[in-house]
């Protein structure tokens, strides 16, 4: 669908006209190049990043992924212990927020409720996302490390043989880090869930419950089976924002570098490793900083590709 | 057909499919309350928190050494004014004007396409990382150093793909007949553009940008290794804009995990203030939004 009136060879030809076609023309130009600017800055995103990084990339390659010590005093870098902080605190967050928001996001897409109130309630939602995320830390480290404090010494006192809660609970560390992002990923889940719940053919509601199916058998065994992909695609898209999301998690996160497999002890990210030193950082460690943002960069690529995809797909299916 | 098949077509609450539904309603009711609730939560903080601190001095004054108590947070919002304010003056033209080929001129074509999954890509690009390109781009490089300059090319590109979608959705919005009739009384494409189409879309391009200018103003990661933070006043000068720069954002940062009390109640007050801004921005958008030209 070209909107290009595209038939301009038939202009009266005196200079004015002249002028303004020539406007036309740069008009035209100056929007492709500021569209194709937007690919061009991804792309150097990626460059810059790299080229910050490449030093360490030659000094440590691979060995930068089974080195578990960050050390900026023995120029010794290596991530596994911030990308294990980066993958636990997401999947904490995701085992929340998945159940909850997919909970949420089918109570907003049946008319459970008379259509005023859920505009309010997905209003509300709305604005959870919008709190910014250094809100959420502050808020984080004065009343939710006090509140999962307790919950941790319960976790610690019944189930510390489990590797995962075998360490007493010290305040800022992965759990409450995941319940925070958790918070923050919400809104996403719900919105996505809700569009690909929202847009499925009427018919197969109908059809549905024409065969004598109830309005939650339906829901289980027709809406959300076809649903399941957008669900799906938006739930990384979640995940995509949990990992990379920086504030909140570095506020209350505790930033230890140790690896340690407990979710009560302090941990680190990606996201908060750079945070944390790289307006201090010189030399090589800016070096291995941006190798790390590089890996958080193309973890987050993948997921989002992904997920980017698996939605488009949904879209395609039934529009 | 018996009495008891008759019966049976009426709802019974007491059957287990009913029981089940019923349940299921209220596990996913309960589910949306368990949602909604973190946000009043936040809200009521920080109101509590927050509101003790508000008084004219937040407003005017230097934020105080370490363990003292009074002073205000007043060079921070000056310098969120500045950061987002460049951040804007980059993002809005490039943003507006991509959207305006992708909605006018690409007809969706394939390079439209990639254009519009760059943008998606983009707004998943993790803040932290916009950080550190436009420390790697400006700073590590020598161009301008820590400065209010490169926080606001990193907020720019946090901005932009927001700005990109609204601007595409509103354009999308102006009816076709809209264009035909200018394009059929003569005018050229970028005048139909500018003095017809984008003025159509102008409340949907604003209600974006205000959001986009909201969010960028939270926006901390990319701001604590490019603005850095002053102690002091912003120097009011075109020099001023290559030195470091307080902002409400990185404030709120810095003095919430600083051990002493009144740093903290300025960290709250700071969050106050990035709450309502946020907020407000968010309800008033949602208000313009309802109104159409068309």
């Amino acid at each position: 669908m070209s909107r290009s009136n595209g038939n301009d060879s038939y202009s009266i030809g005196d200079s004015p006209r002249g002028v303004e076609k020539n406007l036309d023309i740069g008009f035209r130009w100056l929007t492709l190049i500021l569209a194709i600017s937007i690919g061009l800055i991804l792309l150097s995103i990626a460059i810059i990043v790299a080229i910050g990084a490449w030093p360490a990339i030659k000094e440590f390659n691979f060995t930068f992924f089974n080195n578990s010590n960050w050390n900026p005093v023995e120029d010794e870098y290596g991530v596994i212990a911030v990308v294990y902080g980066t993958l636990v605190s997401s999947l904490i967050a995701l085992i929340i927020a998945i159940p909850l928001g997919v909970g949420a996001a089918v109570f907003l897409s049946e008319d459970f409720l008379p259509e005023e109130i859920r505009t309010i309630l997905v209003f509300l939602v709305e604005l959870l996302a919008a709190i910014p995320s250094v809100v959420y830390g502050l808020w984080g480290i004065f009343v939710l490390i006090p509140l999962t404090k307790s919950l941790g010494t319960w976790l610690n006192g019944n189930f510390g043989w489990f590797p995962l809660f075998s360490t007493p609970p010290t305040g800022p560390g992965m759990l409450p880090a995941g319940i925070i992002l958790a918070i923050m990923i919400l809104p996403i889940i719900i919105a996505i869930s809700r569009d690909s719940l929202a847009s499925l053919p009427p018919d197969l509601r109908q059809a549905s419950l024409g065969l004598g199916a109830t309005r939650w058998e339906t829901i289980f065994r027709v809406l959300i089976p076809a649903a399941i992909s957008g669900i799906v695609g938006g739930v990384m898209l979640a995940l995509g924002r949990a990992m990379g999301e920086t504030m909140a998690a570095t506020m209350i996160i505790g930033n230890s570098n140790n690896l340690n497999i407990s979710i009560l002890a302090p941990a680190n990210t990606i996201a908060s490793l750079i945070a944390n030193q790289f307006a201090e950082a010189s030399g090589l460690q800016v070096s291995a900083l941006m190798y790390a943002g590089l890996v958080l960069m193309i973890l987050t690529l993948i997921v989002n590709v992904g997920a980017e995809y698996i939605v488009n797909q949904v879209k395609a299916r039934y529009e | 057909m018996t009495a008891s098949t008759i019966g049976s077509l009426k709802r019974n609450p007491s059957s287990k499919r009913a029981v089940f539904g019923s349940i299921m309603t209220g596990i996913s009711a309960l589910c949306l309350i368990c949602t909604v609730i973190p946000l009043f939560a936040v809200l009521y903080f920080v109101i509590i928190q927050g509101f003790s601190r508000l008084n004219t001095n937040l407003f005017t004054q230097l934020p105080p050494p370490p363990g003292l108590s009074e002073g205000g947070i007043a060079n921070a919002l000056i310098g969120t004014l500045v950061v987002v304010g460049i951040a804007t003056i980059i993002a809005v033209p490039i943003g507006v004007l991509a959207a305006v080929y992708l909605s006018e001129f690409s007809g969706n074509n394939k390079l439209a396409l990639s254009i519009r999954f760059a943008t998606n890509v983009l707004s998943g690009v993790p803040s932290i990382i916009a950080g550190v390109f436009a420390f790697g781009l400006l700073v590590s490089s020598g161009i301008v150093g820590f400065s209010s300059v490169a926080g606001g090319v990193a907020l720019a590109v946090l901005m932009l793909p927001t700005i990109i979608r609204t601007t595409d959705e509103a354009l999308k919005i102006v009816p076709q007949e809209v264009r035909w009739a200018a394009l059929g009384v003569g005018a050229y494409n970028y005048q139909t553009v500018i003095k017809i189409v984008l003025p159509a879309a102008l409340p949907g391009i604003v209600t974006g940008v205000t959001l986009a200018i909201a969010r960028a103003a939270g926006e901390t990661a990319p701001l604590i290794f490019t603005a850095l933070f002053s102690n002091f006043w912003p120097n009011v000068s075109f020099q001023g804009l290559l030195e470091p720069i307080a902002t409400l954002s990185v404030l709120v940062y810095n003095f919430a995990i600083l051990p002493f009390k009144p740093q903290q109640e300025l960290a709250w007050a700071g969050s106050l203030i990035l709450v309502f801004l946020v907020l407000g921005t968010s309800i008033i958008a949602r208000l313009v939004t309802r109104k159409k030209v068309y």
